[in-house]
């Protein structure tokens, strides 16, 4: 019973990362209909970023904003000089000149820090605090999920209540009718990219501490997982990823600490495929979201 | 301008035997072409045959239903382990030569057909990146497949198969290298004239219809389901001949060889290339065989600083290719095979060409009260017929 509290606990501190970074696959979708595939990479480049300033610094702080700046700036980047020239007759084009990105990326990142894993330290302490002789979360699982959540919240009000939001949900819902009415469609499209790799960068510094360290490969799997949790979610709902990524942590906890950790990409897998063949748009998906 | 040029070898054959005719050449040629290479060299070869299988699969499964998978290595690993285990199981059986190689080649085609078969079916009501993102979860979880199932799979060490020597009748002619490149010619020669043959058939035509536009497919009384599955079958079987192929080469089969990179590498071979074209999905193999090797002869030469070499291993081809790729989709996205094509085109727009004048002159033709009766003057206008073959 202790044991199956634990994982539900440590799922959930885990499931808000994958729920973040899903998040940022959601804003890209939503503000330009593409999943990119070199998230994973970007949000690494903009981790190494931030491990490098800390390590200058001392500061974990200033390495955490470091590496969200380092991540907007990447999405900036990525969209000016390589997705807004992707030929747009097939929709594919974008998706493959991502892997090419993530291949350049990595092997960039092997080339200059080499292929072993880095340590990052964690912030706070991660032994887990008992309640009631229970173990339950430790103090940094707890800061992971405040500074998950409000990120999304702060998120939701940023896309419902004000001017900018209304600016990006129309630009990526009716980009002919919002350019008539003079809102500014590419600009929006950069600066959905740029929130979006942001999210993703933060979403790998907080996974990080928790994992083997840092290392070229070390957001692939977070990559699938938070795929996962997009598909599952519905790739149009913010909403969606925020229940799909708790949902996918506690089954990984549960998986992991039933079966073991090697299982854990068998689970996802199964998970994926029942999820397609129910429901091919996801949970959570709007109708209209099918044709895209 | 969608003029038809007319091919230079053979203008007298078209149609099915044209396609036969010039693979049954090529595989000769190939064949013989193995006598001109040292050993390595042929490794390199029948290497570069079995990655074609897949690479030609996963070619015509992008360019012709625009389904994107990156979990072709999957594929290729389920092929291998087909072949392995029932290589295996036939030589504790005591059957060897030939016919062993056969049967595991068959088995290993069926297993990566049956997991094409499940994929394609959950593929047919995807879209793009949502089959993107299951071929992907599927490759990760190869390693955890077989590390789960060790008694099977044995793990990481993988499976090892018995040693297909020369024939006898062929031992005092060739090297055991030469040998493996010569059963890996001619499975990958039976295995791309099936899809040339698909290509340019009614099913080809069908692909090309779902890719362009599903809705007005379907209207048309195309089975755009059935159409997706069979395509993505189709090229899980070529995938599963290539790493039946290489399990044959290299005698063993084990999840380090079919990683995630491994399966990207087969999208920028096929996407180098040209996607759905074959003599491109063959050039594609050939540089993600020989670019890694010269990239690491090159760096081996230079007399680099170790610590910088081992850096530099691996990585640099990765970041050769990956470059190379997004190169290719936004200014080539015809990869090399569009090149050529181009090329063709602007040597034979150099001359006169008749049809071409014949058009230009339509508008203007001596009788202009047939034309103006005419109802239909489109459907005799060729500009305006919709190209089909790209």
């Amino acid at each position: 019973m202790d044991r199956l509290a634990f994982l539900l606990a440590t799922g959930l501190a885990r499931g808000a990362i994958f729920a973040l970074f899903a998040l940022s696959l959601v804003l890209i979708w939503r503000a330009a209909r593409i999943i990119n595939f070199a998230q994973g990479a970007m949000a690494l480049v903009a981790t190494y970023l931030a491990f490098a300033v800390t390590a200058l610094t001392g500061s974990y702080a200033a390495g955490l904003a470091a590496g969200v700046l380092g991540g907007a700036a990447m999405g900036f980047v990525v969209e000016r000089g390589l997705m807004r020239h992707a030929p747009h007759r097939s929709p594919l084009a974008g998706i493959i000149i991502a892997i090419g990105l993530v291949m350049v990326l990595q092997s960039l990142l092997g080339i200059f820090f080499g292929p072993q894993y880095r340590p990052m330290a964690a912030p706070f302490d991660e032994t887990p605090i008992f309640v009631g002789g229970v173990p339950l979360l430790s103090p940094y699982d707890l800061f992971v999920l405040v500074v998950a959540l409000s990120v999304m919240g702060i998120l939701a009000l940023l896309f419902t209540r004000t001017s900018l939001g209304l600016q990006l949900r129309a630009s990526a819902f009716a980009p002919e009718v919002s350019r008539l009415l003079g809102v500014r469609v590419d600009r929006m499209v950069t600066i959905g990219w740029m929130l979006s790799a942001a999210v993703a960068a933060l979403a790998a510094l907080l996974l990080i501490p928790t994992e083997l360290g840092l290392n070229p490969h070390s957001t692939d799997v977070l990559f699938v997982y938070a795929f996962t949790v997009a598909v599952v979610g519905g790739l149009d709902s913010p909403v969606g990823a925020l229940l799909g990524g708790l949902t996918v942590g506690v089954v990984m906890s549960l998986v992991t600490g039933y079966l073991g950790s090697t299982v854990a990409p068998i689970g996802v897998l199964v998970l994926l495929v029942a999820v397609l063949l129910v429901k091919p748009g996801g949970v959570f998906s709007m109708r209209q979201a099918r044709t895209a | 301008m969608n003029r038809r040029l007319r091919p230079r070898l053979f203008p007298g054959l078209t149609g099915m035997p044209r396609v036969l005719t010039i693979a049954a050449l090529l595989t000769v040629l190939a064949l013989g072409g193995t006598f001109l290479l040292d050993p390595f060299r042929n490794f390199q070869l029948g290497t570069a045959a079995a990655y074609f299988c897949a690479v030609a699969g996963l070619s015509l499964l992008i360019g012709l239903s625009g389904q994107l998978s990156l979990g072709h290595a999957a594929l290729m690993a389920a092929g291998g382990y087909g072949y392995a285990l029932t290589s295996n199981a036939l030589t504790d059986a005591g059957v060897d030569g030939v016919l062993r190689f056969v049967v595991s080649l068959v088995a290993g085609v069926a297993i990566a057909c049956l997991l094409g078969l499940l994929l394609g079916l959950a593929a047919a009501r995807l879209h793009g990146p949502y089959l993107a993102g299951l071929t992907l979860a599927l490759v990760v979880a190869v390693p955890a497949i077989t590390s789960v199932w060790s008694g099977v799979f044995r793990g990481d060490q993988g499976l090892q198969t018995a040693y297909n020597p020369v024939p006898t009748a062929l031992e005092r002619l060739i090297a055991l290298e030469q040998w493996q490149a010569w059963v890996a010619i001619i499975v990958a020669s039976v295995v791309v004239t099936a899809l040339a043959l698909v290509r340019r058939g009614a099913l080809g035509l069908r692909m090309r219809a779902v890719r362009d536009d599903e809705t007005a497919a379907r209207l048309n009384g195309v089975p755009a389901r059935r159409v997706k599955v069979t395509a993505f079958t189709l090229s899980a079987a070529a995938a599963g001949a290539g790493g039946a192929v290489l399990c044959f080469i290299t005698q063993s089969v084990g999840p380090g060889g079919y990683t995630l990179a491994f399966s990207l590498l087969l999208v920028v071979a096929a996407v180098l290339g040209g996607l759905g074209s074959i003599g491109g999905a063959a050039i594609g193999s050939v540089v993600i065989v020989v670019l890694p090797w010269a990239l690491g002869a090159g760096a081996g030469a230079l007399d680099l600083p170790r610590e910088l070499e081992q850096r530099l291993s691996g990585n640099l081809s990765l970041l050769v290719f990956g470059a190379l790729l997004i190169v290719v989709m936004i200014l080539r996205p015809d990869g090399v095979a569009g090149l050529a094509g181009t090329l063709r085109r602007r040597r034979a727009g150099s001359v006169p060409a008749p049809a071409g004048s014949a058009s230009t002159a339509g508008p203007d033709s001596p009788l202009p009260s047939a034309a103006a009766a005419s109802d239909a003057p489109e459907s005799s206008d060729p500009s305006r017929t919709i190209p089909i073959e790209r």
